[in-house]
Parts: structure tokens; sequence; C-alpha cells
């Protein structure tokens, strides 16, 4: 598997990362040399192995159906660069 | 789907008939209290950002923890919609951005849903049956809410909903007719509101739908097919599908080829238009979430929960017919809402052959009387003004003889409007039926007296005695026996 200039000026816009021209080349030696280090986890044989979701076996932690956060507007946009009347204010998006 | 095509649901275009090919993507909010990955509250509206938790936010180092009373609805629904429940599914990060979406993804269930292929079973009002495949569940991520108008250059945006449980209920192509997409929807909501695993409020959003739309003539390969996203009416949806179907079918005709692409439908206009910002092709880079591990379901959960599933519409529909001998058509209309089925076997006093009321009459006075004054008043019927015990006592006035169905119907009439006892009611404004024969004679020789023309006619035809009858009972003020008037005519004409 090899990426070409033109994926990782695709990948870097999915991403949302500004990236100049000049920089596409190193990028994607970068990535390739990435791929071609995962790569070599196609040489083991896993046949027959269950994928490993966790080091010890446990299952997903759940939580039972209570309200008991939330009520703090304050707390959630006080990040935040623009907002008014505790809205997120962000640049105008219309479909 | 390779089933020939159905005559009746064909679409005469202007160079011969057309199949219409639906899908339906069902998107329904899980009734619960907090949402699908925190402790935040589901509750509708509010202030912005009141119910959003650190975790809705996406803050950094925020980890989901998953709500279990979600993952059981999902399974409940999944049982009610007759459908394989899968042991074990995958949460999935779909990835794109919008400022909604503050994660950058939405944690959705890609490759392993909680829920496999299932069948709904839709009765049209033309006694046909549509069975409709179930593709899959899965449960996902709400996201916020942005507001365009308030701000001229700013987009407004609140997470009160983002984070909320979603169940993606996808159909299998199976549909043929905005009626049965229509049906279907409403079947499936029908469903979902006697589960009580989605209120289905369509106003809220809480039910809403996306629809593959395609056309192709009867045999051939199915066409190219297009979305129409977020339809929240069942009307809408109806008017949707027609109005796509129309248009592709004249693109075709007039030598154009369909796009594939993903439309709005505009309520307004009625009709579909293209988005405007040409989406970029879909690529979502779905891989599974590392915050979260498979999610694994015990056999001894799944059994717990089918063994506690409500009755649901087509069992109950079954029953009524059974048990209570109703026709097809009224128990469709009593099951139609959760709310009306509970009304009328309240109203009946008892369950199963143990009831004590006449279950034609109940179902009469609930289907006609009681629904359409509701209608009239745009009322719903968990806040009808009569209530199923007000009403049982006027079936029992009727029944015992205490009063005429006529006199039940103004009956029924006061107590919506002023409230109060039936029994009282009658007895205090005198409306009860006069059986006392001594009464109703005076009337019946007064009245005979004053005809007797009429009489003679009598004589000749039988029938005509209804006149005298609708005479006497004029003259009682509706309060006379019917029965017992015709009774005492035929003595005193002669016939």
């Amino acid at each position: 598997m090899s990426v070409d200039a033109e994926t990782v000026r695709r990948v870097a816009h999915l991403a949302r990362i500004a990236i100049a021209e000049e920089e596409v080349e190193n990028l994607r030696g970068e990535l390739n040399a990435i791929l071609a280090f995962v790569e070599q986890l196609s040489e083991v044989k896993v046949e027959g192995v269950e994928p490993m979701t966790s080091v010890t076996p446990m299952a997903m932690k759940m939580r039972e159906d209570e309200v008991t956060e939330g009520g703090d507007p304050d707390a959630i946009i006080a990040n935040a660069p623009a907002h008014a009347h505790h809205f997120f204010l962000v640049p105008k998006v219309v479909e | 789907m390779d089933a020939p095509a159905r005559k009746s649901k064909l679409i005469r275009g202007a160079t011969g008939d057309w199949e219409v090919i639906i899908g339906m993507e069902v998107h329904a909010q899980v009734a619960s209290r907090a949402k699908l990955f925190s402790g935040a509250s589901t509750e509708f509206g509010g202030e912005a950002n009141t119910h959003v938790s650190l975790v809705d936010a996406a803050m950094p180092g925020m980890l989901p923890v998953i709500n279990a009373e979600c993952v059981r609805q999902a399974v409940r629904t999944g049982l009610g919609l007759n459908a394989k429940i899968n042991p074990r599914s995958v949460f999935d990060r779909k990835n794109y951005f919008y400022p909604d979406l503050p994660q950058g993804y939405q944690i959705s269930q890609y490759k392993s849903p909680i829920v496999g292929e299932g069948e709904v079973i839709v009765d049209m009002p033309d006694g046909e049956t549509v069975r409709v495949g179930i593709e899959r569940l899965h449960l996902e991520q709400d996201a916020g809410k942005s507001l365009h108008e308030q701000n001229p250059t700013m987009s407004l945006v609140d997470l009160n909903r983002a984070g909320v449980a979603l169940m993606e209920i996808v159909s299998k192509p199976d549909l043929r007719s905005a009626e049965e997409a229509k049906a279907f929807v409403a079947k499936l909501r029908n469903v979902l509101r006697y589960l009580g695993t989605c209120d289905g409020d369509m106003e809220k959003g809480n039910l809403r739908a996306d629809i593959n739309v395609s056309v192709r003539r009867p045999g051939e390969p199915l066409g190219t097919r297009c979305e129409i996203k977020n339809v929240n009416s069942i009307r809408f949806i109806g008017q949707a599908i027609e109005h796509e179907a129309r248009r592709q079918i004249e693109v075709i005709e007039d030598g154009g080829a369909i796009e594939q692409e993903t439309r709005l439908f505009d309520p307004a206009k009625g009709e579909t238009r293209s988005m405007r910002t040409k989406e970029e092709a879909h690529d979502y880079r779905y891989f599974p979430d590392p915050d979260l591990l498979p999610l694994e379901l015990s056999p001894a959960l799944v059994a717990e929960l089918k063994a506690h599933l409500p009755e649901l519409p087509d069992a109950k529909k079954a029953r009524f017919m059974r048990d209570y001998a109703l026709t097809a058509y009224d128990a469709d209309v009593l099951v139609a809402e959760r709310e009306t089925a509970e009304y009328f076997e309240t109203l009946l006093g008892g369950s199963g052959t143990a009831q004590r009321r006449d279950p034609k009459l109940a179902a009469n006075w609930v289907i006609n009387e009681l629904a359409g004054r509701l209608n009239r008043e745009g009322k719903d019927i968990t806040a009808a003004p009569v209530s199923a015990a007000q009403l049982g006592t006027i079936l029992d006035l009727i029944g015992d003889g205490t009063i005429s169905g006529k006199i039940a119907k103004d009956v029924f009439e006061i107590v919506w409007t002023e409230g109060g006892d039936p029994r009282v009611i009658v007895e205090q404004r005198g409306l009860k039926q006069v059986t006392d024969v001594a009464a109703l004679e005076k009337l019946v020789a007064a009245i005979v007296a004053q005809h007797p023309d009429k009489v003679a006619d009598a004589r000749t035809n039988p029938k005509a005695i209804g006149w005298f009858v609708g005479q006497v009972m004029k003259a009682s003020g509706g309060k006379a026996n019917p029965q017992a008037v015709n009774d005492l005519l035929k003595q005193k004409i002669g016939i």
C-alpha cells in the first residue's frame, strides 16, 4: 500500500488540516513509512485468533439511566471563543 | 425485491408504466431519561446548553459510558420487530465535521449493529398485507442544533440534543408506493409507542425518516436512487415520495439520467430539491471507537426483556377480533393508538372473556362518538373529558333500559362539557326513559286520535307505524322507550 500526493491532500482536507503544497512530498514519505511499519503485522498468522479488545477480559461498564450531569451552561461555554445567551457562536454555516 | 411488480402500485408515465422502489431509514429517539453516553438529561427544549455534560461537549479527556437502559430499549425494539438480536455489537466512529458535532465524529454502529434482520407486517386499508423487511437497527448519538437566522454573520449552536440516543431503523427496499411507505411508518411508530421505546412525537423530531426512492420499468434492474433527508411527518413522507417518483420518471422519459444525490423536501412547495451544497463524496472513515468495548448481551438479558414485552398491535388486534368478535376494521382503529386500546378495554370493564359490557356497543361509542368529538376539538384521548368510567356508566344506563341511545348522546354531551356522574345527571334532569305503560298509553292514544288518516295508512302498510313512533318519541322529549311505544301502537292500531 502506497500513498500518493493526491491522497495526502485528501486526507489532510478530511481532517481539516491545512498543509502547504511544499509539505505534501514530505508528508507522503512519512505516511508511507508509517504504513510500511504497520504492514509488518500482516506477516503474523492470525487465522482463528479472536481480535483482542482489552488486555484483561472485561465487560463494558454501563451507567444507569439517571440524570447526573448538566444544568451548568456557563461551564459548557466557558472556553468558547464566542458565545451569546449560552449559545456557542460559530462562523455561519448554511446548508 | 425481485418479486414481480404489483400492477396496482404502478405509476403511469408518458411512455408506459413505472414501478417505484422505496426503502426507509427511520431515526427514532430512544425514550430514556439520560443520554446514550452521558448523564445529561434528554428533556426536550430548555435554555441553550443546559442539558449538556462535558462528555457531550467533547471536552478533552472525557470518556463515554453507555446508558444500560438505552441498550435495553434497543433490544426491546428489536424483539418487537421480530428481529435477530446480536449478542455482540460494536460502536464505531463516523467522522465528519459540523459545528453541532463537537466530537468531530458521531458514535454509531457500522459493521456490527445491535439488531439484525426483522420484519414489520403492514395492513393496508384495502385489505392487502405488505411484509416489510428490516435490514438492521443500530444505536447512535444525535447531534446538536444549529440556528442560522438569529445572527447575520454567525450560527448559534445548542448542544442540548447532542448525545441523545437514537435508533436508526433501516428497512429493506420492500415498499412500492407512497401509501405503503406512510402505512409502514405509521405502523413502526405504533409498535415503538406500544413498546415504550420511543414516544413517536414527529413534531418534536423524535421520529423522522430518510427516504430512498428509485424508479424502474417493471422487471428491469433497480434504478439509481435519491435520498430524501429528514422528513418529519407522515403526510410529508407521502408527498415527498409522490413528487420524487414523478420527477425521476420525467427525467428518464425526457432522455436524462438520475444522479445519485441527497435531496430535501420542501413542505411549503410540496417538492424535493437537490441540497445546495454538493457534498463531497462521503468518506466517513469508520473505525471501532477505542473508548468503548464491544457491547455484549447475555442470552439471559434478552430472554428477560422478551418475557416482559407488552402486547403489541398485531397481537392485540387478533385478540380483539377473537375475544370481542370485533371486525378487522374496528379492531384496527382501536389498536392504532395504544391509549385508545387501553381506554376501550377499561370501558369494557374487564379483559379476556369476562368483560361486563357489550364490546360492539363499546367499540361503536369509542370509534364514533368519542373519537369524533376528540377529533373536532383536536384533543388526545388521554385528555378526554369523558373518562372510560363515565362512558361505562352511560353504556350501563342504555343497557338496563334507563335511557335510550338517543338520550345517551345528550348525556355524553353534558358529561363532556360539564363533567359529573351520568347516573346523577339522568336522575336530576329527568332524562329517564319512560317505560311506564300508563303514561305512554296516554301519549299513544292522543296521537292516534289526532291522525285517523295515518291510522288507515298504517293498517294497509305496517311500515307506516314508524311515523307514529317518531311522533310519540317527539311528544315524550325523546324519553319514551321506543320498543314499548312500538308495542303499544301495534295494539292500539290493531296490526
